[in-house]
């Protein structure tokens, strides 16, 4: 069979599997919507959880961006896993205590303040709606190459799934839905990951094959080598100063600890430390794929080099053509030989590859089997949609729960508050919709600004929140303010070059050579320090709020999560 | 729970915590970065051990530590009669 015909099978079965879910485990309440009753077990919440968090991005690009980075992708593969262990051992237990639905509740109850309610809420619709949109290209990257359908029309479809079951079943739908994304997800990444390993150094475990010998000697130093030859710095070297490594690894550690979509999964177990438990699974799962990843990274980085490098064009394999087709990857004869010279140095260089296609293109270069082609596919579907139906949830919960339900309408009861829930999700898929079709220009900037965000803002304040009773409302507001301003004012002048002098904006006047990715790490400083200050000087913490920050410490009596 | 009971639970809450992220810090930000050239002159199993902690080593660190961290917190739960 041919690869079409594979993807259709695949595609159309994890979808009818999705659905399946979805129509199971219909949301009754609203405490079924926001937290799916607060009844998930761990290990359930941690499947979920590994496929909120694992996105397109990390499904399709990471390995192909580390592929080209080096020891510099490193930042990405402990930055996104690193965050879990101070989600796990700061955050999630005290939160899951504490038993409301979202982290504007808990910013607001414990900041006993609607003003810094609010301040989280437009952080938390900021964050998820520059994620979202990341997510809903990648479904229709995906859909277009593999079903040879419009990129729009790929972007439609995942609308129409996403849509589905995050309206109709809200949490407990995504949940469970999430479970089965991802299976299909890690058993699409892991399957090319394993066969390619034993074909290049003859280990089944990719994350051994990574150590493993190839050509008579370890792999690494043989890639080392071939970067050297042509003119690459060294793979395990790596280009990047050392304190933009140190920055951009803690920004998205903390980032990834601040991201509501993330730690509102630990509101759904039933037990504070339930809660615990389902943040070991979480990285457990994430780790599988984070740990092969690198090593995908170096197979596919080999096998490119080794497959195009100095060969005459006319006798590449046909997955050079079809990608070809795409523009994502392109040959100009520079020197009319007929051969290709892919080099470090820009004037001879004659092949570029767009890193994001690496992990879609991997199984097609080692030649595996049609099915695993397809399998891959229905992989990053899983990826994308998983993430996308989480970031929605918050996007409705936000405005159904923390705007209208806590500020503008108090009155309103468990059915309507429901009923705004859907409505508020069914605008947000629109809306995500129409930025995945109409990407802003800015959108791989934006993540950078997404995580940033998160850790110059929600990290400060929720820790800060659990661990001193002196932190008054005053004191978070100005902190969350003045990390978010600072943060966004460094991105938009060093990254995006919205204001100041284009001439002054590059690497070289970065402050102390951080770069904007690593910006959020002195965003997130910034707040601690402002709130410390503001709050020395400013009225005391209230007895009654002490009281809650007294009780979210012990883990007992947390009862299930709920509204009032 | 009494309130002096309280404060002792939330001591060894905090210090238990904090000897966690203390060994989180070393893999990642000492082993795998700031030391990782002088590391990177030790070779094992085909990595350069500098570059080994960045990219897998400290991955596989921080999925035990939260599971030592449950083991620890579920302990120290049972003895002050905190666990539900």
């Amino acid at each position: 069979m041919d690869i079409q015909t594979w993807t259709y099978i695949l595609v159309g079965a994890t979808f009818a599997l999705y659905i399946g879910i979805a129509i199971w485990s219909r949301a009754g309440s609203t405490k079924d919507f926001y937290v799916a009753g607060g009844g998930v077990s761990p290990l359930a919440n941690g499947l979920a959880t590994a496929a909120d968090w694992m996105s397109a991005a990390s499904f399709i690009s990471m390995a192909g961006l580390i592929s080209f980075m080096g020891y510099d992708g490193s930042v990405f593969l402990m930055g996104w896993t690193g965050g879990y262990v101070l989600l796990a051992l700061l955050l999630a237990p005290y939160l899951r205590k504490f038993g409301k639905f979202t982290v504007p509740d808990f910013i607001g109850d414990r900041y006993y303040s609607n003003t810094a309610r609010t301040v989280a809420v437009i952080a938390a619709l900021f964050v998820s709606f520059t994620y979202v949109a990341g997510q809903m290209r990648g479904v229709g990257v995906v859909f277009s190459r593999f079903l040879e359908v419009d990129i729009n029309t790929g972007v439609y479809i995942g609308m129409a799934i996403v849509f589905f079951y995050a309206v109709l079943g809200g949490m407990k739908g995504i949940t469970y839905t999430q479970v089965a994304q991802y299976c299909v997800l890690i058993f699409a990444f892991m399957v090319p990951a394993i066969f390619i390993s034993i074909q290049m150094t003859g280990n089944p475990i990719p994350q051994l094959g990574f150590g493993g010998s190839y050509d008579g000697m370890p792999i690494l130093e043989k890639l080392d080598g071939l970067h050297r030859e042509l003119g690459f710095s060294e793979y395990t070297s790596g280009t990047k100063s050392k304190i933009d490594v140190f920055f951009i690894t803690a920004a998205l550690m903390v980032g990834t600890a601040g991201l509501p979509h993330v730690i509102v999964r630990f509101f759904t177990t039933p037990k504070v430390s339930g809660a615990r438990k389902s943040a070991g699974w979480a990285l457990l799962f994430i780790a599988i794929l984070y740990t092969t990843a690198p090593a995908v990274a170096v197979f596919a980085r080999v096998n490119l080099i080794e497959t195009v490098s100095e060969q005459p064009r006319e006798e590449l394999p046909a997955w050079v053509d079809n990608w070809e087709r795409t523009g994502l990857l392109s040959w100009d004869d520079k020197n009319g030989d007929g051969i290709v010279q892919y080099v470090a140095d820009a004037e001879t260089n004659e092949f570029k590859v767009d890193r994001d296609i690496m992990v879609l293109a991997n199984p097609e270069i080692a030649n595996l089997p049609n099915w695993v082609v397809a399998l891959v596919g229905a992989g990053g579907l899983a990826a994308a949609l998983s993430t996308a139906a989480g970031l929605l949830l918050v996007i409705s919960t936000s405005i159904s729960h923390d705007l209208l339900k806590k500020q503008i309408a108090p009155n309103i009861s468990d059915k309507q508050e429901l009923m705004w829930a859907r409505i508020a999700a069914i605008i947000a898929v629109v809306v995500a919709g129409y930025f995945g079709i109409h990407p802003p220009g800015f959108v791989a900037s934006v993540v950078a600004l997404a995580f940033g965000l998160a850790a110059a803002s929600f990290f400060p304040a929720i820790l800060l929140g659990i661990f001193t009773k002196t932190m008054n409302k005053e004191g978070a507001i100005s902190g969350m303010v003045s990390g978010l301003l600072i943060t966004i004012y460094y991105i938009a002048r060093f990254k995006l070059h919205w204001i100041g002098d284009e001439a002054t904006s590059g690497p070289d006047n970065w402050w102390f050579g951080i770069s904007p990715e690593g910006f959020g790490t002195i965003g997130m400083m910034v707040n601690f320090v402002v709130a410390f200050a503001v709050s020395k000087f400013t009225a005391p913490v209230p007895q009654e709020v002490q009281d809650i920050v007294e009780h979210i410490r012990i883990p007992s009596g947390a009862g299930e999560a709920s509204a009032h | 729970m009494s309130n002096k009971n309280m404060q002792e639970y939330w001591k060894k809450n905090i210090r238990k915590v904090l000897s966690l992220l203390g060994i989180w810090f070393l893999v990642s930000y000492v082993f795998g970065i700031l030391l990782v050239d002088q590391l990177n002159a030790v070779q094992i199993g085909g990595f350069k051990l500098g570059f080994w902690f960045a990219q897998q080593g400290s991955i596989y660190t921080f999925v035990i530590l939260i599971w030592v961290y449950v083991r620890q917190m579920n302990k120290l739960d049972t003895e002050y009669g905190v666990n539900e």
